[in-house]
């Protein structure tokens, strides 16, 4: 597999970082730096990062099963989270998440048919103290309210 | 060595090196400490809590398998809090648990049940719907059935440190965790079946077994494996005269609890279709089956008018029968048949390294030697393909006690990724990649020098010299292939040496020169095939035969007698390290007779009983330990299931060694010579058909 030069240099660094013989300390970031610029987790990309750290694939593949925000099947260009825990529970977030999954008739990890937005129910992200919180991509939104959410859909799903 | 530390287990004081763990000093006074996922030998896991003890000045109870002693240390490993503690830990690994005791392989034998039952935890408080996954084939040799998993992860790590294969891993997490395949739905791997065994539980489990008894149906029969030369135990579970399983789970033997897939599954060619079961008489130019007195006869007038007339008899024998069968064999042929022309295919120059080593003392490797020595060298083999069990010696080796290992061989081995140094040289080029390791191995304190069939003649003279160069003291083992390839070099199955390698004075033709011979008049040949392939008899001999089926060879002969397999007899065999062990009869293949017997009343009715001497097992073995040079060894270790070394020669064997002769087959760990074609198992892998 290549990658953009940009990647590939990351993947060279992180594989020098770590301690001699503890290069598998590695998978987790290559992994989500990988993905972002993939996609998603394919074979393919499970072997190639295997055969970079040499280590089986399997090794790679319980690290993949195991963390949540890496996905074996493609999400949307805009991937929202939408926090469902206790303090966003308390205040709105499990309203929040009907409404989008209503809004745009999809579920948990699915993706609307032009591949434009994935929506994911997920556990607490950090961020109680503005609650209901949600995140797009990388990006974090505090306070939602159900027009907020209106918004933030909408933007995902104009922007190209 | 630094001082002991003192510590207090159940009131009893035990003094154990600093960095021991409390479950393995509590073993030391014989306290068992209920453990899941703490597995001697394997790296620590903690993750089934069940280890738990108590320590005084420790608030909280502590996970036995991975605390360290301490000085004074106050441990206590049965207490109603402890016991409170196990129980809910049991609760919980029964919450998805099916509860399929009575129809799981495991059932008599599971440490769940054992410790369910030595705890409680009987009713669940657990309400929801358990958890299901179905059952799933990864290989014709490993099902997993995920509900019954603890998720110890011993099997993933059996498989990763101890095979170095790595094909196990757990995905997932929570209460949908489990065991996964490498190739997501199936497994390439070596198919070993150690991560079966290691399963404290019936979530792995064999192809071979599964479904078919109950454990405690079955009488367990410690033997040695027939097909390599590495010698493990395996303990043939047996029910109704037929096997069941091998395993090797008491660790007895020289292989711990290790068994490659032959070991394991691959008895199954005792019970092919194709066995013979009778006598077979050449009549009208077609094999006819006849009773044994019929064909006794005819091979006894035969033999006896082919000596009479001084023709010419060639004698070949085998590289797995005992070392009974091939003392009397060779006893046989000289005593009895007045031949010298007796010889077997030979895997490994062994003869002049013993040759080499004269004078030298201490100079030939065990099996806990490739365990415990610092270094380790291999020439020219892949020893995780053609010796499992000293390759698995080595890498645990290397994960205990860090030994250097020096692979120089021609490919890539398994060997590589943690070797001190890998060297690729062409084949027979090893001596010459080994010098330029000269400086790192003068460095070592002790040196183990493992070779395969490339270095002989006068190359492992020089490597004996070498060796002897670096000031240091240097243990070798000459590899041989089957599992008695070595107690048949041992028992003088050639025509220049006699038993114990004297020298016998005499020449004699080698089995490929009489195979290719226009004058033999006499073929006589015992569990080898030498016609493999098709290869065509250069004359036209009359040939008999002991065979367990009807071989290239078998078909080309005018008698066959049907041989018993090594799981049917007594006797002895020695293993590629000189490491001499007992085979014990497990079933009686319906038909059969022991080579050793066969020999025997075929002495009886040539009417050279007196002269040839008794076939009884015993009694030849104590001929052996009286009569050959370095089979001395205590009986009573033998006989108890142990393993002795036989003791080295020590003197010069002046004879021409012919390494032009010895040539190994190279069989992978799916191949086991004419052997391997009979059995399902070996056959039904999909490896087996990538590796050769
Ligand atoms: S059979 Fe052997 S090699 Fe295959 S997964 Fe099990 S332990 Fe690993
Ligand atoms: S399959 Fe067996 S050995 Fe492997 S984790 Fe589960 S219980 Fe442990
Ligand atoms: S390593 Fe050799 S002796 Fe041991 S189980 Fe495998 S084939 Fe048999
Ligand atoms: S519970 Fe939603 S951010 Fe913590
Ligand atoms: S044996 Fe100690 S936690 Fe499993």
């Amino acid at each position: 597999m290549t990658f953009s030069p940009e990647l590939e240099e990351k993947f060279a660094r992180l594989l020098t970082i770590y301690p001699e013989g503890r290069q598998r300390s590695a998978v987790v970031p290559m992994l989500m730096f990988a993905q972002d610029e993939v996609g998603h987790v394919t074979p393919e990309l499970i072997e190639e990062i295997a055969k970079r750290i040499g280590i089986p694939t399997v090794q790679i593949e319980e690290v993949v099963t195991y963390y949540s925000m890496l996905h074996q099947k493609p999400m949307g260009k805009y991937h929202v989270q939408i926090c469902t825990n206790v303090s966003c529970m308390l205040t709105g977030g499990t309203e929040l998440w009907e409404r989008a999954c209503q809004k745009l008739g999809i579920g948990h990890l699915q993706r609307t048919g032009d591949g434009q937005i994935s929506l994911e129910e997920v556990e607490c992200i950090g961020a109680c103290s503005w609650a209901p919180a949600l995140q797009v991509n990388y990006d974090f939104h505090h306070n939602v309210t159900p027009e907020k959410l209106d918004e933030i859909l909408e933007a995902c799903r104009k922007v190209n | 060595m630094a001082e002991l530390v003192s510590l207090t287990i159940d009131g009893r004081t035990v003094q154990v090196p600093p960095g021991t763990l409390v479950i393995d000093a509590a073993k030391k006074i014989g306290v068992e400490v209920p453990a899941f996922c703490y597995y001697e030998g394997l790296s620590l896991q903690a993750a089934c809590r069940m280890c738990l003890v108590e320590v005084e000045k420790m608030p909280k109870l502590m996970a036995g398998c991975t605390l360290p002693v301490a000085e004074g240390m106050v441990v206590r490993t049965e207490t109603p809090t402890i016991a409170k503690a196990r129980k809910s830990t049991l609760e919980f690994l029964l919450t998805n648990h099916p509860l399929d005791c009575p129809v799981c392989d495991k059932g008599g034998e599971c440490e769940l049940q054992d410790m369910v039952f030595r705890y409680g935890a009987g009713e669940s408080r657990y309400t929801e719907i358990k958890h299901h996954v179905d059952e799933k084939q990864w290989s014709p040799v490993v099902y997993f059935d995920a509900p019954r998993c603890i998720l110890c992860y011993r099997c993933v790590r059996i498989c990763d440190e101890g095979m170095g294969v790595g094909a196990l891993g757990v995905i997932n997490r929570g209460v949908v965790s489990e065991i996964a395949p490498n190739k997501t739905d199936h497994l390439e791997c070596d198919e070993c079946g150690m991560c079966i065994d290691i399963c404290p539980v019936g979530a792995l489990t064999s192809g071979a077994y599964r479904y078919k008894t109950r454990p405690w149906e079955m009488q367990h029969v410690g033997t040695i494996c027939t097909h390599c030369s590495n010698g493990c135990k395996t303990t043939l579970g047996v029910r109704n005269n037929e096997i069941m399983r091998g395993d090797n789970r008491d660790q007895s033997g020289v292989n711990g609890e290790f068994l490659c897939i032959k070991g394991r599954y691959a008895f199954d060619f005792y019970h092919h279709q194709e066995r013979l079961q009778s006598p077979l008489v050449r009549k009208n130019g077609k094999l006819e089956p006849v009773s044994w007195k019929e064909a006794l006869e005819a091979a006894a007038a035969r033999l006896k008018a082919a000596r009479d007339a001084g023709s010419k008899i060639g004698v070949i024998g085998s590289t797995r029968t005992s070392n009974e069968e091939n003392f009397y064999l060779q006893k046989f042929a000289r005593l009895g048949l007045g031949t010298n022309h007796i010889d077997h295919h030979r895997t490994g120059d062994v003869v002049t390294l013993l040759d080499a080593l004269s004078g030298q003392k201490d100079a030939l490797a065990t099996t806990a030697d490739l365990y415990e020595k610092p270094a380790i060298v291999v020439l020219g083999a892949d020893l995780a393909l053609e010796h499992p069990l000293l390759s698995f010696q080595i890498r645990a080796n290397f994960r205990h006690h860090q030994a250097r290992v020096y692979a120089v061989t021609e490919k890539p081995v398994r060997e590589d990724k943690y070797a001190a140094a890998a060297i690729r040289c062409d084949a027979a080029g090893e001596l010459a990649a080994l010098e330029t390791l000269r400086e790192k191995l003068a460095n070592e304190p002790e040196l183990v020098i493992v070779f395969g069939d490339t270095v002989k003649g006068d190359a492992v003279r020089k490597l004996v010299a070498f060796g002897s160069s670096l000031g240091k003291p240097v243990k070798y083992v000459a590899l041989v292939d089957y599992s008695n390839s070595r107690g048949a070099m041992d028992m003088g199955l050639v025509p220049e040496l006699l038993p114990g390698y004297r020298p016998s004075g005499q020449t004699g033709m080698s089995a490929g020169e009489m195979v290719a011979s226009g004058d033999l008049d006499m073929l006589y040949i015992v569990g080898a095939n030498p016609l493999e392939g098709g290869q065509p008899l250069g004359g036209k001999p009359f040939v008999i035969v002991h065979e367990m089926f009807l071989t290239e060879t078998a078909q080309a002969a005018d008698i066959v007698f049907p041989a018993s397999s090594a799981y049917e007899k007594n006797g002895t065999v020695t293993s590629v390290t000189g490491e001499v062990q007992q085979l014990k009869k497990a079933v009686q293949a319906m038909g059969t007779k022991p080579d050793l017997e066969i020999l025997g009343l075929l002495v009886r009715e040539m009417g050279l009983a007196a002269q040839i001497g008794p076939w009884t097992p015993d009694k030849v073995f104590q001929e052996i330990r009286e009569t050959v040079p370095g089979y001395n060894m205590p009986l009573p270790v033998i006989a108890t299931g142990g393993a002795v070394q036989t003791a080295p020669v020590n003197g010069r064997i002046e004879v021409d060694a012919r390494p032009d002769l010895v040539r190994s087959s190279r069989d992978g760990l799916f191949t086991s010579g004419t052997l391997g074609r009979y059995s399902k198992v070996l056959n039904s892998v999909v490896e087996g058909r990538h590796h050769t």
